[in-house]
């Protein structure tokens, strides 16, 4: 019977990491030829002495990281207007921009900040976006990647995931005296906090529907076991400590489950659904091959999972009622593994091995049809952005992992530093409130 | 894939960690296994001795196995068969085991680092149970056993060139743990 432990991780949201974990830098390494063209002018402010946050600065960042839009240098800015009917549409022409943001912040009388914001069509002269939002002193980066997100959504009719998250595993050390932490950043790698660490080896975070936890594989114990973290508190509830592997953590679409690989006393792995709630324990896959990896359907009613059943790794999918039979997905190679389900349910990204090289590759659900996106050797652990246009990945780059970014199409690839250390198996957070 | 022109536009993304702190906080529930971790600072004006790590294959000996025998198996890649070689090894290992009824071993197994993680959790996994099966059918009991898979994440050395690669395809036999 499993015994049920919950331990206070100590170190909690609080606390912010030191150097450890030093800059991320963002490189893109390939663009679009047509990314937009905007300019962003810092807002106005108000108060007195320098503002608060320099939001203007955070939007430039969020939209040029994206790949999608080539904001204009601050200092290639000849004017700076703070309101739609300031803007000149004319001469915004001759720096050959698309789009101008224009704004104001201004303190308001109760303690918080007012970030006024305006989106203007240099081609119609017309005010595409206009929104005041009252923000707290301390959501002010928040409410930055809010304003991304809305520029983003307007121009490319996509909503914007600037205000997300990302989880992944940090290691660093030689190979026999590693430390391991699972971290917690903004999407732009800032506000790092650190979830667990250890001198053993830590896996598979997941990220619960709310945004609220995260499940991981943990080998702390000695051997290897799933975990449920609550973010806010910190609380560590062990979920799973079976006997053999307990591993490859997915919660369903409803956040009441949890997709696990276990090989229990046998030893051979297979795909099991977890109830939360009362520890109610269904077998999903039964049969002497390797099943691991599950990924849940955007309806939640079946999974997804690698099996090696034909020989080598494939992806199947298997639904969830009574008697259903897996069907093979990928028929494309000798080697498809670790599925993970695009948020509209459309697209599978897979590691795929591709003339020698483990690669990022999307699977059309519909069509068939594998498209290699990245073009590493030892790429591997894809995560959609809840918007489905990005994926993050591992890369190994130098020897050492580092994290990557590739748009869904494959047009767009980013790469992510850190300055130390192997950051990996990232995985990118639902929308957040 | 088309090929488009790079922009190569490095953007500093700076964190907001509050600079000049150390991290050094594990939290309590982790590692107890941190036995192994060792000092962190280092001592002021002397050269450091580094803390030695048993090497894999090293004699038993020191670690309470049978005498002057390896614990490490090696791998083919993909491949979870026990080789040839390495009879003599399992069955040194049983035999210790099958007098020695109340040592007990993890058997470890890992893989190289190519492929997706999970599923080489499982591959390694296979690996562990291929020695397993072999130690108990010459005699170790079933209880003095405990099978571990760390998949790739445990190398034995660095690197992602075949000479590492093979090093690192393997099931210890952990004695005393």
């Amino acid at each position: 019977m499993n015994v049920r432990r919950i331990v206070l991780v100590l170190v909690v949201m609080a606390l912010p990491l030191g150097t450890a974990v030093a800059q991320l830098t963002v490189q893109i390494l390939k663009g679009m030829a047509e990314s937009v063209p905007i300019a962003i002018v810092p807002l106005a402010w108000d108060g007195s002495g320098p503002p608060p946050y320099d939001v203007a600065a955070t939007v430039q960042a969020d939209l040029e990281r994206s790949g999608r839009f080539r904001p204009l240098k601050r200092e290639q800015l000849l004017e700076q207007p703070h309101a739609a009917s300031e803007v000149d549409t004319a001469d915004w022409r001759m720096l050959k921009v698309d789009y101008v943001l224009v704004g104001r912040l201004s303190a308001l009388a109760d303690g918080r900040y007012e970030i006024r914001y305006e989106l203007v069509s240099v081609a119609s002269g017309e005010r595409l976006l206009g929104t005041a939002v009252p923000v707290d002193p301390k959501a002010l980066k928040r409410a930055s990647h809010r304003v991304s997100d809305a520029v983003y959504e307007r121009i490319l009719g996509v909503r914007g995931a600037f205000a997300t998250r990302i989880a992944y595993v940090a290691v660093e050390g030689p190979v026999n005296r590693r430390s391991y932490r699972l971290i917690v950043s903004d999407a732009d790698g800032a506000n790092e906090r650190i979830v667990f660490g250890s001198p053993d080896p830590i896996m598979s975070p997941a990220w619960s529907p709310d945004g609220r936890s995260l499940a991981y594989v943990s080998f702390h114990s000695g051997l290897s076991a799933v975990y449920v973290q609550t973010l806010t508190t910190g609380a560590q509830v062990q979920v799973s400590a079976k006997s053999g592997i307990n591993g490859a953590p997915a919660y369903s679409p409803d956040g009441t489950q949890l997709a696990l690989a276990l090989s229990r006393r046998d030893g051979n792995v297979d795909v099991y659904v977890l109830t939360l709630a009362n520890q109610d324990l269904k077998r999903i896959t039964d049969d002497p091959a390797i099943d691991t990896e599950p990924a849940w359907s955007a309806d939640g009613r079946s999974l997804y999972f690698t099996s090696d059943r034909a020989g080598g790794p494939q992806v199947y999918q298997v639904g969830l009622e009574p008697g259903a039979r897996a069907k093979r997905v990928t028929f494309d190679g000798g080697y498809n593994a670790r599925p993970r389900v695009s948020p509209d349910g459309r697209q599978l990204a897979v590691v795929t091995l591709d003339r020698g090289g483990y690669r990022i590759a999307g699977l059309d659900l519909k069509q068939g049809g594998l498209q290699v996106l990245s073009g590493g050797q030892l790429d591997e652990s894809p995560s959609f952005a809840p918007n489905g246009a990005d994926i993050l990945y591992t890369s190994r780059t130098g020897g050492r992992d580092t994290l990557a970014i590739v748009s869904s199409d494959g047009r767009i690839q980013r790469q992510i530093a850190a300055s130390s250390g192997e950051l990996r198996e990232a995985a990118w957070s639902p929308f957040l409130n | 894939m088309r090929v488009l022109p790079a922009l190569a536009i490095v953007i500093g993304v700076l964190m907001l960690a509050g600079c000049g702190k150390k991290a050094t906080t594990v939290p309590d529930g982790a590692g107890s296994t941190a036995a192994g971790q060792g000092e962190t600072g280092a001592a002021a004006g002397e050269g450091q001795v580094g803390e030695g790590r048993e090497l894999p294959g090293a004699s038993g000996a020191a670690g309470g196995g049978p005498t002057g025998v390896a614990n490490v198996i090696y791998f083919d890649f993909d491949r979870s068969d026990i080789r040839p070689e390495y009879a003599s090894l399992i069955t040194s290992h049983a035999k210790f085991l099958a007098t020695s009824g109340s040592v007990k071993i993890r058997v470890e197994g890992h893989t190289d680092e190519r492929g997706s993680r999970e599923y080489n959790i499982a591959l390694a996994e296979r690996r562990a149970q291929a020695v397993r099966s072999a130690l108990t059918l010459q005699g170790a009991g079933d209880t003095q056993l405990t099978t571990v898979s760390y998949g790739e994440e445990r190398p034995a050395v660095a690197g992602s060139d075949e000479s590492a690669y093979e090093k690192n395809r393997r099931v210890e036999l952990v004695y005393g743990r």
